[in-house]
């Protein structure tokens, strides 16, 4: 009898300590997504998911709340002028390892990101030196104006000069290095939270900074953060759905209605800052891939603008998209400067209409060509150009479609080897000139489509110095004008983000698809 | 002429009067085995309806113009909501699932009748050689075929595709999807039916008849067709029913893994990999449907290679 | 002896070099690693640039017979995705895959050899049939199907065990393990059963099919004439005698088990090699795939070489290369 209570007993406390465990009195957040960061060194990977992770434990001058508006962050406040701009740093911040901020940590950081294996080169190219005034004001002298270098530097963190001193981390990991650095799985921010513990693609811990000098403005309660990714997207919802984790940042389109009907789970969605869209290549003499030899389809406007009057965009939004998309006749969303109602407008679905434009550029039976899609990057990427071949087929055009891993295809842009390709693009400055750049830009390093057209390619290098705000928005209105009436592109929609969140969590929901816990809030 | 004759003939009619009696042997077991007469009739219709696709299907979905996208994620016709024309419901992109499913049936069939057959030939080919042959070819067939048994399907699958991108021109490479998944899998399949063969082929050249041949100096190339090959079709037989079903699931597989056949044309294994996304969407129909019709063939050819197993093995009876 | 295995040595050396050939020559058509190495507003001159330093460029020779150098120097080099040496995260995943590799067999040998018994001895019993029929389904779906329905069943529906990852892990230094927690133990069930079905289903119809060739031997005749009791008979004598092709099979299913597990491990998040694998293969991270690669074909030509020194020693009337 003795004995059988002992066992019960001893089972019991198990039992309590199995319980007590993860249930003690601190605020745990579990969350997962698909990919993993690829480095904590802040400036070797300019890439989504691994900005999101460093951003916890790192902090950059000038941040985005998740309206998106500019905030003060390690800056408090910044003023610019034809020459450059200066920084004012917030004072008493100090690091997880307990050191100062000064301005030379500033200048250090901005300065490792400018050196050879950096990624964030390009985003901070204007910067021509970098003055020190006194331990808290820093000016950037800039290559000629540049309007816009604070929406340039929200993802550039801030690291500590002692601390990549003393573990030799001065430079970010070469691309060809034989060795690992001290900065890919350790990090010291100024950030609300510390890097605990890391396996990559299984576990991430992370702690809240007590030190944080932002607790007192920020609703954030969240005391350690636990991220497991989860590659394959319904073991996510699944894991999810029974309550192992908290919050999902990318379920799947299809599955959001039965995570809403779940009981005790939500969903929340946003217009995200980014446009999916076809590529048409125009300025190759002849189609790779088609049967029309000798002559270039798509160099006829009238043919592309036939294939933009044969998508069905609405039908894309409520079957493919689940309803969650803004069909558009823009390759850049709300929010982004530069983006009007009008231009936003999306080109009328017609069938008719594109089945005469096409007779009229000489093809009434169509023509054939390729179709390049990512299958593994956008949001139902393949499903998108699945159903864009049967509305082109309606008009003639029969589109071949190879759906292929994003390794893959990008290289095809890059390397302008397609004939007809589904793209992405995101605005992280919020700025039309950086898609101008990019996309419309004769030599724009992602335009496949050969599209050159000397006066965009004129505003394109104007707004990048102009400092007068209405001029400039003058300049990016009448090239948005020319793009729609020459149709390089078939804009398809702009996405949105859906979110699955527990209900005992508050977590808002950011235009980037950018976690930010400080305003997470555990009911 | 006439001195050829009277050789191929006795060399011909035992076999076929040795075949026809093992049938007729075969054909007793046949009828006496249920569960191989149900197999035998679900494989056989399962095939019948497949390949008359075309006739009987009400839609063509492998044409993107016959497909409306506002059909799309339409229910069976019997729940609410479905519509008559479409029975089995429509699919993500407003394709019959019915006829989705004959039509993808029939190039799963096809992707996998094709790859088994290819690593058939290719497998007892090279085993009865090498069993043959022996000594320093025999060894070299045998690591190759060690070789191709490490190297994961799926990279074979990137290997062939990349090679065929970098070889075919851009028009056809749609099509040419379906032969880098039929040579994929037909490749990671032939090492299994080497080694049966050969040793098959080990065990029948110690026999008399073959030693007598060789002494009588037939070339090695008949004695091998006439003599050695049949002999080998059994285990060989049993194992390509069963490699028909594990290519169809082989198929499914690598699509899940993004190396597929396109899903403009997709195949069974395509709609099991599209069906998979919609598990936990409540489009049920999407799902089910092609994982039954799946189960069904597979489990058919499965249950049919049973039998022909315990049939055509003399010493179980 | 000591001949036949230096042989089957210099051999096995051979198909490594041929396997690393040609995952060598295959990695230029997965894709291009610069393109996620970079952030989206790369110039091209600085892909260029990266392309040079890695020696992408290269001939697949010259790039070939520089990762034969460093590899025979120690160095396997760094995942171009997550930046740490590939002999690392080789070793610190190797534990998860080996763990799931090891209960899936284990599942399957006691599952598979008692069914295979049971099924032999009674051959035309109704429960022989469900037993032989029902496994066959088993075999009819694929694996990742099957997968995430038992996720949907035993972690969403149910909510008896955890969809995904490895649970609660011990880390004793050298290894980490999940298997001496109770978190972790529940963490393996689902993708152990839905690694080992296939190869369950493979043994239970091999040993039934020895059995049945056995029990019809002049040996159990006897056995049974002399009086034995019938358990003994199907234990001792019976199930011994179909162990060796069993024990073959096993030998060679392992790697099997290894390969396949890069299904599971992506269905079930399970931190393991067979995952770092796939996520390799979207990435384009050529070190770790190389590594990879290698690493399997060093796993299945040893096994190769132990089975048919095995067949050597249990009957040496085999000798290499027929006759």
């Amino acid at each position: 009898m003795k004995h059988r209570s002992l066992t019960g007993a001893s089972a019991l406390a198990l039992a309590a300590a199995l319980a007590a465990a993860p249930a003690s009195a601190e605020n745990v957040l579990r969350w997962t997504s698909q990919g993993d960061a690829l480095t904590m060194d802040p400036h070797a990977q300019n890439e989504g998911p691994t900005i999101s992770m460093n951003g916890q434990i790192y902090e950059s001058l000038v941040t985005r709340d998740y309206n998106l508006a500019l905030q003060p962050e390690l800056a408090t406040s910044w003023e610019g002028d034809l020459e450059g701009w200066t920084f004012t740093l917030r004072q008493g911040v100090k690091f997880h390892d307990g050191s100062d901020f000064t301005a030379e940590d500033v200048a250090f950081s901005f300065r490792r990101a400018q050196s050879g294996a950096s990624d964030y080169k390009e985003q901070i190219k204007s910067i021509k030196d970098i003055e020190i005034i006194d331990d808290h004001t820093v000016r950037f002298v800039t290559d000629g104006p540049n309007p816009i270098l604070p929406n340039e530097i929200t993802s550039l963190f801030i690291m500590d000069s002692g601390w990549a001193k003393a573990n030799n981390v001065e430079m970010p990991q070469d691309y060809a290095a034989k060795e690992e650095t001290f900065a890919v799985r350790n990090a010291n921010g100024t950030g609300p939270y510390r890097l605990a513990s890391r396996a990559p693609d299984e576990l991430t811990v992370m702690e809240r900074n007590g030190e944080w000098w932002g607790w007192s403005e920020f609703p954030g309660n969240i005391d350690k953060i636990e991220y497991r990714p989860i590659k394959n997207a319904a073991t996510r919802v699944a894991a999810l759905l029974s309550g192992e984790v908290d919050f999902v940042l990318d379920p799947p389109l299809q599955d959001l209605p039965r995570i809403e009907s779940t009981e005790g789970l939500g969903v929340s969605t946003v217009a995200q800052m980014r446009s999916i869209f076809f590529g048409m290549d125009l300025g190759s003499p002849e189609l790779r891939s088609s049967d029309v030899k000798g002559k270039n389809p798509f160099a006829d406007p009238k043919v592309r603008l036939a294939v933009n009057h044969a998508l069905d965009k609405e039908a894309i939004k409520r079957v493919v998209m689940e309803g969650l998309s803004f069909p558009t006749g823009m390759i850049t969303p709300p929010g982004v400067r530069g983006n009007t109602p009008e231009n936003d407008a999306p080109y009328e679905f017609n069938v008719e209409a594109a089945k005469a434009l096409l007779a009229e550029a000489g093809y009434p039976d169509g023509f054939s060509v390729t179709l390049d899609c990512p299958n593994d990057r956008y949001v139902n990427d393949e499903k998108i150009c699945q159903a864009a071949v049967g509305m082109l087929a309606r008009i003639g055009i029969k589109a071949n479609l190879e759906a292929v891993s994003k390794s893959q295809h990008f290289p095809k842009i890059q390397n302008r080897q397609t004939d007809f390709y589904l793209l992405g693009w995101g605005v992280p400055t919020l700025d039309s000139h950086y898609v101008f750049a990019y996309l419309i830009d004769g030599e724009g390093s992602w335009n496949a489509t050969g599209y050159s057209n000397p006066r965009v390619n004129e505003i394109t290098d104007l707004i990048a110095t102009e400092m007068d705000e209405e001029k400039r928005d003058a300049l990016v209105a009448e090239a948005w004008d020319i793009v729609k009436a020459e149709a390089p592109y078939a804009p398809v929609h702009h996405q949105v983000i859906a979110w699955g969140i527990s209900d005992g969590f508050e977590i808002p929901i950011g235009a980037d698809d950018s976690f930010r816990p400080r305003f997470v809030v555990k009911k | 002429m006439s001195a050829v004759e009277p050789r191929v003939d006795p060399a011909a009619k035992p076999p076929s009067a040795w075949a026809r009696l093992r049938e007729s042997d075969v054909f007793h077991s046949f009828v006496s085995t249920p569960s191989a007469m149900i197999a035998a009739a679900f494989t056989v219709i399962a095939i019948l309806a497949c390949f008359a696709a075309p006739l009987i299907a009400p839609f063509n979905p492998f044409d993107p113009a016959q497909i409306s996208l506002w059909d799309g994620k339409l229910p069976p016709a019997w729940v609410e909501g479905g519509q008559a024309q479409y029975v089995l419901g429509t699919d993500n992109q407003g394709r019959d699932m019915l006829s989705t499913i004959l039509y993808g049936g029939r190039l799963s069939i096809i992707v996998g009748m094709a790859a088994v057959g290819l690593g058939m030939v290719l497998g007892v080919g090279l085993g009865v050689i090498a069993g043959y042959v022996g000594g320093a070819l025999d060894a070299v067939i045998m690591r190759i075929a060690d070789v191709q048994l490490t190297i994961p399907g799926i990279l074979l699958a990137i290997l062939i595709n990349g090679i065929g991108r970098a070889f075919l021109p851009p028009e056809i490479r749609e099509e040419f999807a379906i032969y880098v998944v039929i040579i994929a899998i037909g490749l990671t399949d032939w090492p299994q039916f080497a080694r049966v063969a050969r040793g098959a082929t080990l065990v029948e050249a110690q026999k008399e008849y073959v030693q007598a041949a060789r002494v009588i100096g037939l070339p090695g190339w008949l004695i091998m067709l006439r003599h050695i090959l049949p002999n080998t079709l059994r285990p060989v037989l049993v194992i390509a029913t069963i490699g028909l079903a594990l290519a169809v699931i082989a198929e499914a597989t690598l699509s899940f893994l993004g190396q597929g056949i396109p899903p403009t044309t997709p195949s069974l294994g395509t709609l099991i990999r599209v069906g998979n996304e919609y598990l936990f969407s409540g489009l049920w129909w999407i799902t089910l449907f092609p994982a039954i019709a799946l189960v069904v063939l597979v489990f058919a050819v499965n249950l049919l290679g049973d039998w022909m197993r315990d049939a055509l093995n003399p010493k179980l009876r | 002896m000591l001949a036949f295995i230096l042989r089957r040595l210099a051999q096995s050396v051979l198909v490594m070099a041929v396997v690393s050939v040609i995952s060598f020559s295959l990695f230029n058509f997965v894709g291009d690693p610069v393109n996620n190495m970079v952030g989206q507003d790369a110039t091209r001159e600085r892909r260029a640039e990266i392309r040079l330093e890695l020696g992408l460029d290269d001939p697949i020779l010259v790039q070939y017979a520089r990762f034969v150098g460093n590899i025979l120097s120690g160095d396997f080099g760094i995942s171009y995705r997550i930046k740490q040496p590939v002999d690392d995260l080789i070793l610190e995943r190797l534990p998860a895959t080996l763990e799931l590799v090891f209960v899936s067999a284990i599942i399957a040998l006691v599952f598979g050899i008692s069914l295979g018994v049971y099924t032999g001895i009674r051959r035309d019993s109704w429960i022989s049939r469900l037993v032989l029929s029902s496994s066959l389904i088993g075999v009819s779906l694929p694996t990742f199907i099957i997968g995430i329905g038992l996720i949907y069943l035993f972690a969403v529906h149910l909510r008896w065990l955890p969809s995904s990852g490895r649970g609660g892990v011990v880390d004793l230094g050298f290894w980490k393990t999940s298997l001496l927690t109770v978190d972790g133990w529940r963490s393996i069930i689902l993708p152990a059963i839905t690694l080992s079905l296939f190869q369950l289903t493979l043994i239970l119809r091999l040993v039934r099919a020895e059995m049945l060739e056995v029990m019809r031997t002049d040996y159990i005749k006897f056995a049974r004439a002399r009086g034995l009791s019938e358990r003994s008979i199907n234990f001792v004598h019976a199930l011994r005698n179909t162990l060796v092709p069993v024990v073959t099979i096993i030998g060679l299913n392992i790697g099997g088990l290894i390969a396949f597990s890069v299904i599971t491990e992506t269905v079930f998040q399970w931190p393991g090699t067979g995952l770092m694998f796939i996520q390799a293969v979207d990435f384009v991270d050529v070190p770790i795939m190389a590594a990879y690669l290698v690493f399997v074909a060093l796993l299945f030509v040893v096994i190769n070489l132990i089975v048919d020194i095995l067949y050597f020693v249990i009957d040496p009337r085999i000798r290499m290369g027929g006759s």
